[in-house]
């Protein structure tokens, strides 16, 4: 099997110096990824035609759940997030988190979002 | 020189080019993954100007209502064309996975080749980086088709609050994709030169990066910008 070579393969590399931690993914995990993140797609699509649950409060939050899943659905396993060394996480994360707060922060302080009122128009 | 060694750029290097670095690790990895988070901040910043500017145009069309006269000179419906949007969507994510290919193939390039069509497809980097290329154009077309429409229908960057913030985040995003798709261009043009090998795959790894990092961000944007009404 091809997968089966890619174990074989990750077996001789060096894992420190390449900042590898973990195993990479084998060719049939991307598969799979590829599947699960398609599968998303569709839900979110899906949704997005449903009248009832679009004017529900459920519907942006499932969106927003749903876009996070796949966002790190790609960061841990295509960008080999999980399986690399800590250093290349911190400096991701970091100006991540800092991106996210900056995004909420302007909402808040141009009314879009006001505390105990959830989102506004 | 190991495969690994190659990879990290950190070892026993017999020209001398890539001396051994402080953390160990290669600086060209370290540095996509800084450049990345500086990315994330430039992005953040546009896909907060559109937000909040979301719903506070004063003329037509808007993206989600229609638009009535007096707002716009002749009834417009909803302009944002979620079908294609979908599809585009769809396209970019199975280009991340042709490039995740592209990288196994050349992490693998030196194993010995396995029997079997589908094994052998697998080990084809010339294959998964043309097929990564090919999906990010079309991404590219969709766009064109998208902005194209748009304008056809009286949207353009100068029409109003969500034209502007519209066109400068969508416009940014497929500016990188197409420094992505020139990215993979040069590491098919190595290909046929010289074939990439498991020390190249370093460099395959950065465009790797690069290139899901693209298909992030368009996640955020799909469902910030297209979905959420």
């Amino acid at each position: 099997m091809a997968h089966d070579n890619a174990h074989e393969h990750h077996a001789n590399v060096d894992h420190t110096a390449m900042g590898i931690e973990k195993e990479h993914p084998t060719w049939s995990t991307y598969w799979k990824v590829a599947l699960i993140l398609t599968l998303i797609t569709v839900v979110e699509v899906w949704i997005y035609y449903i009248p009832s649950f679009v004017a529900s409060r459920g519907f942006v939050p499932t969106l927003l759940i749903l876009s996070a899943v796949k966002f790190a659905t790609v960061v841990l396993f295509y960008m080999h997030l999980r399986y690399d060394h800590r250093l290349f996480r911190a400096v991701f994360t970091g100006p991540l988190i800092i991106a996210m707060t900056t995004i909420v922060a302007l909402l808040f302080l141009f009314g879009h979002l006001r505390i105990g009122a959830g989102a506004a128009g | 020189m190991s495969h690994a060694a190659a990879l990290s750029g950190v070892q026993d290097d017999p020209h001398g080019e890539h001396p051994a670095t402080s953390t160990g690790l290669d600086n060209k990895k370290l540095a996509i993954w800084a450049f990345i988070g500086s990315e994330c901040m430039l992005f953040a910043s546009l896909i907060s100007t559109y937000l909040i500017y979301k719903g506070r145009s004063v003329v037509g069309p808007y993206p989600h209502e229609a638009c009535n006269p007096p707002n716009c000179a002749v009834p417009l419906k909803a302009i944002l064309n979620i079908p294609v949007t979908s599809a585009s969507t769809f396209v970019l994510l199975m280009s991340s996975l042709a490039m995740v290919l592209a990288l196994a193939a050349v992490e693998n390039a030196d194993q010995p080749m396995p029997d079997g069509f589908g094994p052998r497809m697998l080990r084809s980097s010339k294959l998964w980086l043309w097929m990564t290329a090919v999906l990010g154009v079309t991404f590219l077309g969709f766009q064109a088709y998208e902005f194209t429409s748009f304008v056809h229908e009286g949207l353009t960057i100068r029409t109003n609050l969500f034209g502007s913030s519209f066109f400068t985040l969508t416009g940014f995003h497929g500016a990188h994709v197409t420094a992505g798709v020139l990215w993979l261009l040069t590491l098919l043009a190595i290909d046929y030169r010289r074939g990439l090998k498991p020390k190249d795959a370093i460099n395959v790894d950065l465009a790797a990066l690069y290139w899901h990092f693209v298909d992030v961000v368009w996640i955020a944007i799909f469902t910030l910008v297209y979905l959420i009404k």
